[in-house]
């Protein structure tokens, strides 16, 4: 485009025949047509790049929205519930005063073009949304996915992805409590980098991006503005990599967490003088996204002078600057009166604030560029009016024969020793496998709250030092049960996370989600797309768990061939008193295992299935929300009245795997029992959905067994802990099948992650 | 009256306010020192927090040690005022020169976060009177530049005057926190100067002081009494 003379809104209604690269942007044909329409002329090439990154499908959610509305609709009634979808991030009332806020997001493409600055830039955008809503950032967890753990790729990826996450949170003093590491070879084009965060603050802390009060100033802060990440959000969001074109890739956002930790302060200062009337966090889209969110959700205009904005590379254009991605920067609208103040707490934590605009009572948002208007429109356009679409969505043809192949009909093993070695190869596979040697990478016992952290079912963080108030939280999906039935796959997600949530003696009460698939021009990946977001709607509906907030990474695929379906769940449980929480190790020789739930033949996408037969076919196991429920009120329960000493839910790799896992942390063994009516394999290796195994200290058997009577849960008892044959060699022992000492399991368990990537 | 002990906030530090929290809960009086003032506000002592000061852009440590408050804390320390540096601190006091040696980036590369056994091998300075000699501890060690280096004579020094406060136990499994951890010389965890009055290590004493949180154990905890009883009984 031309910029001589410069494209202001003058120039763009005298000269309606100039070709604008829209298409080169991004934009369809029709989307430019409409934004034709809504100005009633051309764009100037500012506004074309404004409305290109806003209406891409990163920023717009075009393709997902007529399905998310749901999450509104379905919303169960939640007294809980402070700031619903639609904000930075969620807030949910935790009692005592206390809020908190949490949400997850995607940070895939640009981890697989840059894993090391994509992955910590991930941290830092999630980092900025819970300040902007007025909350110390308390937290980080990171679900993670990469391709095959022996494919080349996959160590080029995960190591960087890993630093990247350590070098970015724990520079910024937040401890990482939680998370997953997930391989599967779907994912080797597309490994998922989601980023969660959980902040703190009290409810009149409580700020949200919009400006009002005209005259009111627009204080842009944190970072000086440069080329990295420009037209990031519209072109690495919107289309696969396609190696036959010439390539657009743009640069990857470049991270600088020592800003963001500036930023942190001195924005918490701020607030803390209430100096502050709304902010915004510059993450996709920079300042078009502020500015046009910031003047759309206030019930004024904006007037904008982009000459002041503070530019590392003086040569960019007004475009570039609207579109730059430069990381660690946020917008503040400040009363007149208080803006000194405001810039004096950002001099005394060396960050750059300048004014670079204010709320004006029109309700037009202005750009000027050199002296001229280059941009004039109605920021709810941009913002929020951006084109919606009914992509088409069809059952894809295979489904039903990949859920006729039935993982339950696989040769199994025929004796107890082919069962030990299976049980053997599943704890030592690598989705299987202790992921120390990737959590030791992130500090998490920064800020000194950290009651819980990753291998426990979910994070859990002191909020209050003196009452022992505190939060849980805990990320889970499963894209190979997804893949079989998006329906149930989203809803066993939830299950998952809320049990996890509720293992460790949290009440759950809130849900970010992040939905991570493929391709959403492809009816196939749409309709898993809506069956995950409709299961997932109805089950939070079911549980009494209202979801708040979160992020859609679509075009997750390579060529033709999707991801799978990965809808990533977050769910946010409190506890009145973290002295109270249920570790997963085993703490006592001699408490009782009980199994709670029901336990069937469910081989449908499981780890066994994967590990022993490369197989994914079948069904995965049946959902019974309500189970889930009285599952959850019972560990709350007997967590609160001291009936248990650890508990640990079942999911992937079944009982073995979590009394393994239990063995290993505690350093001590366990002797087990197949209960009468299941078989070994059944028993050890079934993924039945609503089980956790506890250990009872034996004085509260009693009571702990009436409980589970009453209220109808089923409740096995199993085993003991002990499996002591001499003090330093513990064992797992199943009776009748097969011994291995912790030496063996740990050397199993924990050897496989380093040999691969260490 | 009890003791006022400053901790300082660096742009970049991590763990000022959890110093805090430990100083109280020994019950001694944390009082916030700024990086930007060089005024001490009268404290009995002064810990240097772990963090990343200016990010450990350069040199862990070598911009923070010439902000202001720096020079009054170079000044007393050498006048006998008892001054502690974690981690970060630990960097900035050698970049003081206040402790000899210095910092590289660990052997293996990756930052590590792990709960690290330890033994107290000088249990008479200012910050350890409330351990014992060989005491064997175990407090959480988190860092990407923590290998101990120094040349030949100044290691030869340091053992023979005793002036190793900590060293990490090279026997046992990984997994358990056991062993070098990063390639420190002589496994040395933590050093002192002759006076005894100023520490420095890279473990975390202010992240082990309370059941609840952390590793669940309180081995950090005596590094603050050591000092508040030191300074209540003076």
């Amino acid at each position: 485009m031309s910029r001589t003379p410069l494209d202001t809104v003058e120039h763009a209604a005298a000269t309606p025949d100039v070709e604008l690269p829209w298409a080169e942007l991004g934009l369809k044909k029709d989307e430019y047509e409409k934004v034709v329409e809504i100005l009633g002329r051309r764009p100037t090439g500012a506004e074309l790049a404004m409305y290109s990154v806003m209406w891409s499908e990163h920023c717009s959610y075009k393709s997902s929205k007529v399905h998310l509305r749901q999450f509104g609709e379905k919303a169960p009634q939640s007294d809980a519930l402070l700031v619903g979808i639609g904000e930075n991030a969620g807030v949910v009332d935790v009692g005592q005063g206390y809020a908190v806020t949490f949400k997850v997001e995607s940070h895939n493409h640009p981890s697989y073009v840059e894993p090391y600055q994509g992955a910590a830039t991930g941290v830092g955008g999630i980092v900025r949304d819970i300040i902007a809503m007025g909350a110390r950032p308390v937290a980080v967890v990171d679900p993670l996915r990469f391709g095959a753990a022996d494919h080349p790729d996959t160590k080029r990826v995960l190591p960087g992805v890993v630093a990247g996450i350590g070098g970015y949170g724990n520079c910024l003093g937040l401890p990482n409590i939680g998370g997953e590491v997930v391989f599967d070879s779907c994912y080797q084009g597309n490994p998922l980098v989601n980023a969660g965060a959980i902040g703190v603050m009290r409810h009149e802390d409580i700020h949200l991006a919009k400006a009002s009060g005209a005259g009111n100033k627009v204080i842009l802060y944190g970072a000086r503005t440069g080329g990295d990440g420009i037209g990031g959000a519209s072109i690495l969001a919107s289309e696969t990599f396609d190696d036959a074109k010439p390539s657009k890739r743009p640069a990857v956002q470049v991270g600088d967490p020592f800003q963001e930790k500036l930023l942190i302060e001195c924005t918490l200062e701020a607030f803390q003088e209430k100096l502050v009337v709304g902010i915004q966090d510059l993450g996709a889209a920079g300042l078009s996204c502020a500015t046009s969110e910031l003047a759309s959700n206030g019930s004024g205009g904006m007037r904008v002078t982009l000459d002041d904005v503070p530019l590392r590379d003086s040569t960019l254009s007004p475009e570039e600057i609207l579109m730059s991605e430069s990381q660690e920067r946020m917008c503040a609208v400040v009363e007149p009166e208080k803006v000194d103040r405001f810039l004096e707490i950002c001099a005394k934590w060396d960050v750059i604030a300048t004014v670079i605009g204010e709320v004006t009572d029109g309700d037009r948002l202005e750009i000027y560029w050199h002296g001229g208007k280059i941009v004039d429109v109605d920021p709810r356009t941009v913002a929020h009016e951006g084109p919606v679409y009914e992509r088409p969505y069809a059952r894809p043809s295979w489904q039903d024969e990949l859920q006729a192949d039935d993982a339950n009909k696989l040769p199994r093993p025929e004796t107890s020793a082919e069962l030990k070695d299976q049980v053997l190869k599943l704890v030592a596979s690598p989705n299987q496998a202790s992921k120390s040697w990737i959590t030791s990478q992130y500090d998490h016992f920064v800020q000194g709250n950290t009651v819980l952290a990753q291998p426990e079912d979910s994070g859990m963080i002191r909020v209050d030092e003196s009452t022992g108030l505190g939060v849980a939280i805990a990320t889970d999906g499963n894209g190979r049960y997804t893949k079989l039935d998006p329906y149930a796959g989203a809803q066993l997600a939830l299950a998952e996370a809320y049990r996890n949530v509720a293992t460790t003696g949290a009440k759950p009460l809130a849900v970010s989600d992040c939905l991570n698939f493929g391709s959403p021009e492809d009816p196939a990946v749409m309709w898993q797309f809506a069956e995950a977001v409709r299961g997932l709607a109805d089950a939070c509906q079911q549980l009494g768990t209202p979801v708040t907030g979160g992020n859609v990474s679509l075009y997750n695929q390579t060529g033709e061939v999707a991801i799978h379906p990965t809808p990533v769940v977050a769910v946010l449980g409190v506890i009145d008193d973290v002295a109270r929480r249920t570790p997963v190790a085993f703490q006592e020789e001699g408490q009782l295992l009980y199994l709670l739930g029901d336990t069937r033949e469910e081989f449908g996408g499981s780890a066994w299935s994967q590990v022993v037969h490369d197989h994914l076919g079948g069904l995965p196991p049946a959902v019974d929300l309500e189970r889930e429920r009285l599952l959850a009120e019972i560990l709350i329960s007997a967590s609160r009245d001291g009936m248990i000493d650890s508990a640990h839910d079942l999911s992937d790799g079944g009982l073995i795997q979590a009394v393994v896992e239990s063995a290993l942390l505690g350093g001590k063994g366990a002797r087990l029992i197949v209960p009468d009516g299941l078989d070994a394999f059944t028993f050890l290796l079934s993924e039945s959905a609503g089980r956790a195994v506890v250990a009872v200290p034996r004085s509260e058997e009693v009571r702990f067994n009436d409980m589970c009577g009453a209220r109808g849960l089923p409740a096995t008892r199993i085993g003991v802990v002990d499996g002591t044959v001499s003090d330093s060699n513990a064992v797992v022992d199943v009776q009748g099948e097969f011994t291995l000492t912790l030496d063996e399991l740990r050397e199993a368990h924990e050897g496989t992650i380093p040999a691969l990537l260490a | 009256m009890t003791a006022r002990i400053g901790v300082v906030t660096f742009p970049g530090s991590l763990d000022d306010r959890d110093t805090q929290r430990a100083i109280r809960l020994a019950g001694a009086e944390p009082v916030a020192l700024w990086h930007k003032d060089k005024d001490l506000k009268q404290v009995d002592a002064v810990v240097l927090p772990g963090g990343f000061s200016y990010g450990d852009y350069l040199r862990a440590g070598a911009i923070s040690r010439f902000s202001p408050v720096m020079e009054t804390v170079i000044e007393q320390a050498k006048a006998g005022l008892p001054v502690l540096g974690i981690c970060n601190g630990f960097q900035i006091l050698t970049e003081a020169h206040l402790l000899p040696g210095g910092m590289l980036g660990n052997d293996h590369l990756h930052f590590i976060c792990r709960d690290q056994k330890l033994r107290v091998e000088n249990a008479e300075t200012c910050w350890t009177s409330d351990y014992t000699a060989g005491q064997e501890i175990s407090i959480p060690l988190k860092n990407m530049d923590g290998r101990y280096v120094a040349d030949q004579y100044t290691l030869d020094k340091l053992e023979a005057e005793g002036r190793v406060a900590f060293r990490y136990l090279a026997r046992g499994e990984a997994a358990d926190g056991y062993g070098n951890p990063n390639g420190s010389l002589n496994d040395i965890a933590g050093i002192t100067n002759e006076a005894g009055n100023v520490v420095g290590l890279m473990p975390h004493p202010e992240h082990a002081v309370e059941p609840l949180v952390g590793t669940g154990r309180t081995d950090g905890l005596p590094f603050f009494t050591s000092i508040l009883k030191k300074l209540v009984n003076v």
